[in-house]
């Protein structure tokens, strides 16, 4: 990839953001990643975090102490220079994380509803999410929490109207084709599929997040049973 | 154990300049509401600003000291006293064994930051000692103090010639750089967003012109503010993306909310405006209640002022290495 397009914007006085985009879409969505990636790469002094979303990528920095302070000029003339040269990969590591599913019945309320909205069956709903090609466009709300895209069309279902108050940890749900899961019990709007038994974030591992950015995801299907074995062998794991 | 918890107050949490470098993975910065008090704070008893300090709110703890300390207050005035005695804000206090710290009533600011000399003893997370209250790590076992806690300290004074050390800083007299100082303000300032111009002319008048009050439900994840509504011309749903401390959004009520410190990592409403960085800590003294107001400034202006404040902070150090030097001597 060479010279993407992208529009550069102040967010306040210490974050800069370029916009690649206004639809949700697996190639706006890759080239941030791959953008973020490469400018990560660069090591650009004064900046401390660079967080890709769907369609931006957001640059934090601060002016420090030097008699030329880091600016949103300047940062705008060295990001346009890094970005006009070769592109690093939007999924440098080529991980695939296989995501086991145990879906429907308490642990996914809202399967028999997703397949009313889709006119799918439950087998189904369960086949085309756990066959869709999918990759980890970011993670945001909480720590560790992903946002896995880009399911098809029919699973472009909005969030439900009520939100949920307490989403138990490990759910895995789905809306506007997006899934994601809940790396602890939090509030959340989404139609809840099934749970898996893997931990998304836990700070005794040397990287907390289960999942980074640039991820592929494979969703794999498991019944009660084995979500039963793998919850007692984890928890047996932890110290 | 060199300080015991005798009351916690309402919500005492150690918070430092915050936890950077993990925004992509959703983990939120948090740190110190107002960098300005903490860093100061660290200042005046020699530490740098990525040392944790605590972060006291409205009602301050009571904190009996089991080790001889330099300690110092900056920020809210809570009317501070060591063994019933008033202690003055923004200088390096020397404390003795047995001696408590108490705080009296409000009379002015919302967050008073206390710092001791080498900071407390705390296990940092992903390189930060600031404490993640919505997900419970970091800080004092990811909480708020509570009664009977025991904190250690990282660097205790020894008990020998605490009193010549005492002398000698109460001797050196403190200055502080009018960019660090100022804080005065009548109306905080902002930089416009990107969307400015998508808000209707009266809403763009009102966020500049009128009054605004902190509602109830206002905390450490952002202030709601209550006021006339400010609209967009034609609403319409925006993508979620990067957030930052002081965004100024608008949900489609019209009631802004001014994201602060605990903020969410990611965000999808409206952003009208940012207050600049310089004017964050005004904010974050404002309590449930408060008026404010606001004016615009160009980005341009925003980051000279920001800029002048950096330097002004490497060179107040520089002024106080003084105070550093004897404490680390002693």
């Amino acid at each position: 990839m060479k010279g993407p397009l992208f529009t550069i914007r102040p967010q306040g006085d210490r974050c800069l953001s370029l916009d690649f985009g206004q639809e949700i879409s697996a190639e706006t969505g890759l080239m941030c990643l791959s953008a973020a990636a490469t400018l990560r790469a660069a090591q650009i002094s004064g900046v401390s975090d660079i967080v890709p979303s769907y369609t931006a990528v957001a640059l934090f920095y601060s002016p420090g102490t030097q008699a030329t302070p880091v600016t949103f000029a300047s940062l705008s003339q060295e990001v346009k220079r890094i970005l006009s040269g070769e592109l690093l990969p939007a999924n440098a590591s080529s991980r695939v994380i296989e995501i086991p599913v145990c879906y429907g019945g308490v642990h996914g309320p809202d399967l028999s509803d997703v397949a009313k909205r889709t006119g799918l069956t439950e087998n189904e709903v369960i086949a085309k999410h756990s066959a869709s090609d999918t990759m980890v466009f970011s993670l945001g709300f909480s720590p560790g929490h992903p946002y896995i895209g880009i399911h098809e069309e029919i699973f472009a279902i909005p969030r439900r109207d009520v939100p949920r108050t307490v989403v138990p940890r490990g759910s895995v749900a789905i809306a506007n084709r997006q899934s994601t899961i809940y790396p602890e019990r939090l509030p959340g709007g989404w139609h809840i599929l099934g749970a898996t038994p893997l931990r998304l974030f836990d700070l005794a591992r040397e990287q907390p997040s289960l999942l980074l950015p640039g991820d592929k995801i494979q969703f794999i299907p498991i019944d009660q049973k084995e979500f039963d074995r793998m919850t007692a062998e984890l928890d047996g794991a932890r110290p | 154990m060199s300080l015991v918890v005798i009351k916690p107050g309402m919500l005492s949490s150690f918070q430092d300049a915050g936890r950077h470098g993990h925004q992509p993975l959703g983990i939120s910065v948090v740190g110190a509401m107002d960098q300005r008090a903490h860093q100061l704070a660290n200042t005046l008893v020699g530490n740098d600003a990525h040392t944790a300090s605590l972060e006291i709110t409205l009602t301050g703890p009571t904190l009996q000291f089991k080790k001889p300390c330099c300690i110092a207050l900056s920020g809210a005035d809570l009317s501070a006293t060591l063994n019933g005695q008033p202690i003055a804000m923004n200088r390096p206090i020397i404390v003795r064994p047995q001696d408590e710290l108490a705080f009296g009533p409000r009379k002015h600011g919302t967050r008073c930051y206390l710092a001791v000399h080498g900071g407390f003893a705390l296990a940092p997370v992903l390189g930060s000692t600031s404490t993640y209250l919505r997900s419970h790590f970091g800080g004092w076992h990811g909480r708020a103090l509570q009664k009977g806690d025991e904190i250690p300290l990282a660097r205790p004074l020894k008990n020998k010639g605490l009193e010549d050390l005492a002398m000698e800083l109460w001797g050196i007299k403190i200055y502080l750089p009018s960019a660090i100082a100022d804080s005065s303000r009548q109306r905080i300032r902002l930089i416009k967003s990107v969307l400015w111009n998508e808000f209707t002319p009266e809403s763009c008048v009102a966020l500049l012109t009128e009054t605004f009050k902190v509602s109830p439900d206002s905390e450490r994840m952002g202030y709601r503010l209550s006021g006339t509504p400010l609209l967009m011309s034609k609403p319409r749903q925006l993508l979620s993306e990067a957030t930052t401390f002081g965004t100024i959004q608008v949900p489609a009520g019209g009631q802004p909310i001014i994201l602060m410190a605990d903020r969410q990592t990611t965000g999808g409403y409206p952003k009208m405006a940012y207050v600049a960085t310089v004017d964050l800590p005004l904010l974050a003294q404002l309590a449930p209640g408060d008026a404010l107001q606001f004016e615009a400034i160009t980005l341009e202006r925003a980051q000279e002022l920001d800029a002048a404040r950096e330097r002004a902070w490497q060179a107040l150090a520089q002024t106080l290495k003084p105070i550093q030097d004897l404490l680390f001597t002693h």
